[in-house]
């Protein structure tokens, strides 16, 4: 069972995210840069099948992506292969570099996040097995490898899911929650050191989209309370109190 | 303009997120045709009520289109677009659509962008779209490309007027057999409480930390009279059951009361709760999008917030 793995080195939608001079990119300073959340429950997945089948696990990463792509590795993930391109946010080039880096290697499943914490566009992952021409399913919650295909489930709308069988090769996005991404332990960090991290040169074109204006969203905002905790709580129980909710 | 709007049926019904799709193709089609395509097996009540709203509705009937299969939707809508050369095709950002739009695109070397909120054809293409869960707008312009390919976020576009047009047979049949096959739906799953029925809904997010500080939450919750449920983050944790689970993917609430405790305010959640009657948002990050659907807010520490309301709701209650 050969696993390629894609996860991107991703900031944090929880950190502090302004929009730079130019009014064309978002300001990387105040950004915290760490595997996108999505992707951590991918490499699990992959180790996981691996653990069961045997096999292998190669991590794939474009961009500025070492530090996650090291604890890919400290994770269980046997080698990793980064691709020095920087196509920000058309998912169309990341899919094409990744295509062409992963040319050389044969792979029963492709595992990737349903979506990045930075663009959200939970694209190259289908864009990738578009590309292929390989079956696919996004959002998925449970992978079963039995008798050469891949019994899945994904999530739907209001709790329903939904059972398929691929077959292999195949591409799957995860949904979060599929399992409990494991902790990276110091013994993980130390072998990761020995792991090989191959640079693999992509020559990628073109992209369809262009960034025009990124910007904050004029929204309406909430009246706030201020004060004390004991200020705010009573006059959030008054605010109860007019609307008979106590 | 030539713009294609991918109906959607679920569970036997015309997905209103269909007409939705159908709005905004009226609203930017200029002199051309806002058209549909229903895919399916027995779909002419689907196609009928449509056609309302298109001014044409091509429909591709065959049984092994009874259930959805993304690469049955790929080969026929690839053999229509192909025949037909739309300069827009519109998608539904649901489980569905946000699975197999991107593969339409690879087949038609097509520009893709997803999740779009906003769609301006006065000068070009240009989109919409959120990026950080919501904390930013991007406008995207598409350079290149003779369709472009778009996945609308529902619940944006509801405004549109009846057009009144003809429904008309494409005669597509699949012409692939797919590596993918349709199994079964699996139904959600029931638990002790039904949050879609509280009236008052004690919610937490990742602001909560760690399991053991749930119990904080059901404090507040018992002392209110009401349920604790949660966001994504806090069920993929296993902090709370699944069938605690507010937003797209689990249950749509609309109590009296629905305080959020630590949670942003993804859009995926907001949609599952924004048609409570009062919201009251707990948050650190002043620029949180939950504070956008909220009528009060609180910036500030629900460990400190929160402990405060329990001891002062308890004082009244004696």
């Amino acid at each position: 069972m050969n696993i390629i793995v894609l996860a991107k080195h991703a900031a944090d939608p929880e950190s502090e995210i302004r929009v730079s001079q130019d009014g064309k990119s978002v300001d990387e300073r105040g950004l915290v840069f760490d595997i996108n959340d999505w992707d951590r429950y991918a490499v699990e997945e992959a180790i996981r099948l691996k653990e069961e089948h045997g096999g292998e696990v190669v991590v794939v990463g474009v961009g500025q992506t070492e530090d996650t792509l090291r604890k890919c590795l400290a994770m269980g993930a046997d080698r990793a292969i980064k691709v020095p391109v920087e196509p920000g946010m058309d998912s169309y080039q990341t899919a094409m570099a990744i295509k062409e880096a992963i040319s050389g290697e044969k792979f029963d499943l492709i595992l990737a996040g349903l979506m990045s914490q930075d663009y959200n566009n939970a694209l190259v992952g289908v864009l990738l097995a578009g590309m292929l021409d390989i079956p696919f399913a996004t959002a998925v919650t449970s992978i079963k490898v039995e008798d050469g295909k891949v019994k899945i489930v994904r999530e739907l709308e209001g709790g329903f899911g939904e059972e398929n069988v691929l077959s292999l090769p195949a591409l799957l996005t995860v949904q979060s929650g599929i399992n409990e991404p494991r902790y990276v332990s110091i013994m993980g960090i130390k072998r990761a050191k020995s792991k090989e991290l191959k640079e693999v040169s992509v020559s990628v074109e073109g992209g369809y989209t262009e960034i025009d204006r990124i910007y904050t969203p004029p929204v309406k905002k909430a009246e706030l309370i201020e004060g004390s905790p004991e200020e705010v709580a009573e006059k959030l129980i008054q605010i109860l109190k007019d609307r008979g909710l106590i | 303009m030539r713009v294609f709007a991918v109906a959607e049926i679920k569970f036997g019904e015309l997905d209103p997120v269909s007409i939705e799709l159908l709005n905004l193709a009226n609203s930017i089609k200029g002199d051309g045709t806002a058209e549909a395509v229903v895919i399916g097996n027995g779909i002419s009540k689907y196609a009928e009520e449509l056609a309302k709203y298109a001014d044409r509705v091509w429909k591709i009937e065959d049984s092994s289109l009874e259930n959805y299969n993304p690469e049955l939707y790929v080969d026929v809508l690839s053999q229509l677009f192909s025949k037909e050369k739309p300069d827009i095709v519109l998608v539904a950002n649901s489980s569905r659509g946000s699975e197999f739009a991107p593969a339409l695109a690879t087949k038609l070397n097509a520009p893709v962008i997803t999740d779009i909120v906003g769609l301006d054809t006065s000068n070009g293409i240009k989109a919409t779209r959120y990026i950080f869960q919501g904390k930013l707008l991007v406008d995207i312009l598409v350079k290149d490309g003779d369709t472009s390919v778009f996945t609308v976020r529902q619940g944006v576009f509801k405004e549109g007027s009846e057009v009144g047009g003809e429904v008309v047979d494409a005669g597509i049949k699949p012409s692939v057999t797919p590596k993918r096959e349709f199994s079964q739906i699996i139904e959600p799953e029931v638990g002790e409480v039904d949050i879609s029925q509280a009236d008052i809904i004690v919610s937490v997010g990742r602001g909560i930390e760690d399991a053991s500080n749930i119990e904080l939450a059901e404090e507040l919750a018992d002392a209110l009279g009401g349920v604790v449920a949660g966001s994504r983050p806090v069920i993929d944790s296993g902090w709370l059951p699944k069938d605690r689970q507010v937003g797209i993917s689990g249950k749509t609430v609309k109590p009296k009361l629905y305080l959020a405790l630590g949670i942003s305010g993804a859009f995926q959640h907001i949609m599952g709760m924004k048609d409570s009657e009062l919201i009251i948002a707990v948050n650190k990050d002043p620029e949180a999008p939950i504070f956008g659907v909220a009528q009060y807010g609180i910036v500030g520490d629900i460990f400190e917030i929160v402990p405060a309301l329990v001891d002062k709701l308890r004082e009244i209650k004696g």
